[in-house]
């Protein structure tokens, strides 16, 4: 990636130019092996997605805009799902997944998460299964392909996996008619979106409270939870100043910032390496999470692993605000024990030949550098994720 | 625990002997508090009487607001006065004995009076505990140091037989010359106080081995079964009452006593407190026996097929464990095999297996149990006039006990033992017996099938995920599931390479390597002495596991603990690989509360190596002790995972898999 051009604005531009670049791999996305079968090839779709919710003033934002301007990754939207429906087996069905989740996916306020179980949900109605098992193969087919279409985003596989399990502990129970059990998912699906705006608002309710008057916290990231505790916490008159890291490549600090600073919140904006240096003022860590793991990790932005080690090591407590159906049945041992989800970097300057460039976007957290996890089941340590993944999948 | 590990009381004996002398005395928190002032009180003295070489820690320098008055003579005389006119006034010993560590520096110049008539009220101990709290708050090796010249100097101006009590009390009372320090403690010897204390420890110990005599008793009562030794066993337990009485005593009296007494003492305390947890839970196995209580044991050779040789020179710390030597006694019982009647024969044989070490791991022993119950059951019919329920747990829980003898069992037979009785249990009476031992047949087959073979498919399935090309995998001794995995592996067509760590005697890791290397792996083998050196180029740790315990600990053959703490101390992901079902409740913090002894004799022996031959008459040698321990216990912050059928955990969720599937799952 890095070899072809410096920066991802040039990348961008340069598959512009080169449409035949992307599509021999946008024209077979059901083939499992292959990583990101969505045109932008070599970016996380997940990050994708965030850089389109989080839209930040930068030359990123600028060419995404100019994207959306040329209807390019319209196209290669509406292609993707002929594509899809011309390999599958189920050539006559018009319908996709992909196609769907996209569609809710778009929606700002939505997690992917929840896009996905809309997704799904979409599947439900329109599939024209008789029995139970026959829908929960058909479900089963959907969800894998939509995890496969992109293995890196935690949340979306986790929220598939979620709604499969519903789906079964449901179909485990008699119903002595198919299509009230149908309508039951589906009514569980459209009220997920519900759910968690619900999630969110528990998790404000609850993180609000460790925010303690003229305290200040250190946020890495953004995320919209943690930007939903920090809303009820100053609109609950509470005086506190927030550290803004940067973010880079994403500069989610700046979007965050913004945020912050129109509720009247002193913010300070640090760039990533400072975070040590500002750790003594710093009064408690807050982070979000991409996913909450089994051993009770999380993985977030790269950033969070080392901030995490840093406040440690000077006995800040950090706190992570996640949802529940960010819990995902996953155990790494070690960092490069994930799948990789890349996200090319903007250095400004052309990288020397012969250079590498670290391009992941993400790390993973340890729980025992971790002091609690606020979410809806409640404020938990992380050694109890495990239990209540344990009760949710098994 | 101190109690159970003489050889350490030895090491800093006085201290020790004041501190355990007096039971469930000592609030932490006054002693604390008073550890200060009594260090203070007592450097005054050092000033004019004491010896000078006190006073050399800073932490005894008093306070400065006292130190102009701590020099002078003056306000010792009436100090001394009034002391003793105290003594006179309440006759009381206890009061004597309790005030010094309540003396602080400004009460002692201005309110002694109101003080010793505050004191009976404030602390309702005896004065030797309060003593003993004095002497054992002084730090370390110093305040050791002071209460032996204090006991010099008492007792060269009184009495040869000064107790460590009263030797620390005169020392730590300030203000009294060194004449009338002999004086009180001569009358403290003499008078009441001794005796009293004395006596209140009598009734106490006699209590409580009273306590324990009738605990032993009902104990005794419920393991000798329907009430036909009923009649014996108190006959049994006021002998040891006697003795107890006997045996407590000593420790008032002569002060060398309580190192010979206290291991027995506790001892018979830990046998006995076992019963009541019987009681609550009814469930299989049987509470360990100790193997240091003579009484039992002996009733227990009684009772036992198996003529076992006991080891000799046994090591202290272990004493509780059975010390015998398996493998001797085969001929022995191969002659008794027609002799037995109630013993299946199919049931005999996996004992003897035991025995001889044929069969070992915890798969290989649990499912071979399981069959021989399994033909047991076949072959079984109900006697007349017997229920059936009853009449097979009784067959089974002998079966077992038979088993024990061979061998100790593994947690996870003791947790199959348990899913069959509770089968048992659960039968309803109705059922005709030919029905009830075919379900029976199918329970055992079904717990073999999904608690074990197809448990360790799923285990492989999710650990063959955590391996990635380029992988250097340890392992350590010979796991079954840890070889599955390692061959599946490599039929997967991962590319890794293995390093199998070994060690003396059972030299297990041998098979693993011939069977890895048949299949193909890269392999390296070496012993357990060098894996501080072969852990560099280690990329992930597999492990087996004899059980997991609650608290995450993982209980593994001996030698897996340090594998695990080296691994982590390189930073290698040390993964356990162990089946759900040998997850245990218990909760285990080391390796000797419970464990097996192997056959000291293997470790003294080096086959091949005719000149090593230096322990070859060990028996002679009495203060050599062989230690040839079977597992230990890891603790879990050396566990990065835990690899279970229901999927890969962190070890703090094992509990959570006991609790939750215990009840459902386990019993199917």
């Amino acid at each position: 990636m890095w070899g072809r051009s410096a920066s991802f604005l040039l990348d961008k531009r340069l598959r512009d130019q080169h449409p035949s670049l992307s599509s021999p791999s946008s024209s077979s996305p059901d083939s499992t092996m292959d990583l990101n079968p969505n045109p932008n090839h070599g970016v996380s779709a997940y990050y994708q997605t965030r850089a389109e919710h989080h839209a930040i003033v930068s030359s990123d934002w600028l060419a995404q805009a100019q994207a959306a301007v040329d209807r390019e990754d319209d196209t290669a939207l509406t292609e993707r799902p002929h594509a899809s429906a011309a390999v599958s087996l189920s050539a006559s069905k018009p319908f996709s997944v992909i196609d769907e989740f996209n569609y809710w996916r778009k929606k700002p306020d939505l997690a992917e998460a929840v896009a996905a179980i809309m997704a799904l949900a979409a599947v439900i109605r329109s599939c024209e299964a008789t029995t139970m098992m026959e829908l929960e193969i058909e479900l089963k087919k959907a969800s894998d392909t939509l995890k496969s279409w992109d293995t890196t985003s935690i949340s979306l596989s986790a929220g598939c996996d979620l709604f499969m399990r519903y789906v079964t502990r449901t179909s485990a129970v008699e119903y002595e008619d198919f299509h009230a059990a149908k309508l039951r998912l589906i009514e569980r699906g459209e009220k997920f979106g519900e759910i968690s705006m619900k999630a969110r608002r528990t998790i404000a309710m609850l993180g609000q409270d460790f925010v303690f008057d003229g305290c200040t916290i250190l946020v890495h990231g953004f995320s919209r939870v943690v930007l939903e505790v920090l809303k009820l916490a100053a609109s609950n008159r509470k005086l506190f100043r927030i550290f803004c890291t940067e973010g880079r490549p994403d500069k989610t600090g700046l979007r965050l910032s913004k945020e912050l600073a129109a509720l009247g919140v002193p913010v300070k904006l640090l760039i990533d390496s400072a975070v040590a240096y500002a750790m003594d003022e710093v009064d408690m860590v807050f982070v979000g999470a991409d996913g909450v793991v089994e051993s009770g990790g999380i993985i977030n932005m790269m950033g969070t692993y080392q901030t995490a080690l840093v406040a440690h090591s000077m006995n800040k407590p950090v706190y992570v605000a996640a949802e529940s159906y960010k819990f995902a049945r996953l155990y790494p041992l070690d960092q490069k024990d994930l799948e990789p989800a890349l996200h090319p970097i903007d250095f400004g300057v052309p990288i020397p030949s012969g250079v590498e460039v670290e391009t992941s976007a993400r790390d993973y957290t340890p729980p025992q550098y971790l002091t609690l996890l606020f979410t809806d089941l409640g404020v938990l340590t992380p050694s109890v994720v495990s239990d209540e993944l344990i009760q949710l999948y098994l | 625990m101190d109690n159970r590990r003489p050889p350490r009381t030895v090491s800093d004996p006085k201290v020790r002997q004041v501190g355990f002398v007096t039971p469930g005395a000592a609030p932490p928190a006054r002693y604390l508090s008073e550890a200060p002032t009594a260090a203070a009180a007592s450097s005054p003295p050092s000033g004019d009487t004491g010896p000078p070489a006190i006073s050399t820690s800073p932490v005894m320098i008093p306070p400065p607001r006292h130190s102009p008055s701590a020099p002078l003579a003056v306000p010792n005389p009436a100090r001394r006065d009034s002391l003793q006119i105290q003594v006179g006034g309440y006759n009381a010993p206890e009061v004597l004995l309790e005030s010094p560590p309540l003396t602080s520096p400004s009460s002692r110049m201005d309110d002694a009076v109101s003080q010793f008539s505050e004191d009976p009220a404030m602390s309702p101990c005896n004065g030797r505990s309060g003593a003993a709290k004095v002497a054992s708050s002084f730090p370390g090796s110093s305040g050791e140091m002071m209460v032996m010249k204090a006991g010099i100097v008492g007792g060269g101006s009184n009495t040869p037989k000064s107790s460590w009590t009263t030797a620390s009390v005169a020392k730590t009372r300030p203000g009294i010359s060194e004449k009338e320090r002999g004086a009180v403690v001569g009358m403290q010897n003499d008078g009441a106080g001794v005796s009293k204390t004395l006596k209140e420890k009598t009734t106490k110990a006699e209590r409580r081995a009273l306590q324990e005599a009738q605990r032993s008793a009902k104990a005794a009562a419920k393991e000798s079964g329907a009430g036909v030794k009923l009649s014996a066993a108190p006959g049994g337990a006021v002998p040891a009452n006697i003795k107890q009485g006997k045996v407590v005593k000593p420790p008032a009296q002569k002060k060398d006593g309580p190192q010979v007494a206290n291991p027995s003492v506790s001892s018979e305390k830990k046998v006995v407190d076992r019963p009541p947890e019987k009681d609550r839970k009814k469930d299989v196995p049987p509470p360990r026996m100790q193997f240091d209580d003579i009484h039992r044991v002996e009733k227990a050779k009684r009772r036992a097929v198996v003529y076992q040789f006991e080891a000799k020179n046994r090591v202290e710390l272990f004493r509780h464990l059975p010390q015998y030597i398996h493998g001797t006694q085969l001929p022995d019982l191969e002659t008794k095999f027609f002799q037995l009647d109630p013993m299946h024969p199919s049931v005999y044989k996996v004992g003897l297996q035991y025995l001889s070490g044929n069969i070992s791991g915890g798969n290989a022993r649990c499912i071979a149990m399981l069959l021989a119950f399994r033909e047991a059951i076949r072959d079984y019919s109900t006697p007349p006039e017997k229920a059936l329920v009853r009449d097979l747990t009784a067959k089974i829980s002998s079966y077992v006990s038979f088993l024990i003898e061979c061998r100790p069992l593994s947690i996870s037979m003791g947790n199959a033992i348990r899913f069959l009785k509770n089968r048992i249990a659960k039968l309803p009476d109705t059922m005709p017996e030919s029905e009830v031992k075919s379900s029976l047949q199918s329970d055992i087959d079904r717990f073999i099938n999904e608690k074990i073979v197809i448990a360790d498919k799923v285990i492989i399935r999710h650990a063959v995920t955590k391996i990635r090309d380029g992988d250097v995998l340890l392992t350590y001794g010979l796991s079954c599931v840890v070889e599955m995995l390692l061959v599946y592996a490599h039929e997967v067509g991962k590319q890794f390479r293995v390093v199998i760590v070994d060690s003396r005697p059972k030299l297990e890791g041998q098979v693993l390597f011939h069977r890895l290397v048949a299949k193909g792996i890269n392999c390296t083998y070496t012993h357990v002495n060098a894996i501080s050196y072969i852990m560099h180029e280690v990329t992930l740790v597999f492990l087996g596991a004899a059980s997991v315990l609650s608290n995450g600990t993982v209980y593994s053959r001996v030698g897996t603990a340090c594998v695990a703490m080296v691994a982590n101390a390189f930073r290698v992901p040390v993964l356990i690989c162990c089946e759900a079902y040998k997850f245990h409740e218990r909760v285990q913090l080391d390796s000797i509360c419970s464990n097996e002894l192997g056959d000291p004799d293997v470790i003294s022996k080096v086959p091949g190596r005719k000149d090593l031959n230096h322990l070859d008459n060990r028996a002679d040698i009495e203060n050599l002790q062989l230690l040839n321990l079977t597992y230990d216990a890891t603790p879990s912050d050396f566990v990065s995972m835990i690899i279970t059928d229901y999927g890969m955990l962190p070890p703090s969720s094992v509990p959570v898999i006991v609790r939750e599937y215990r009840r459902e799952n386990l019993w199917i």
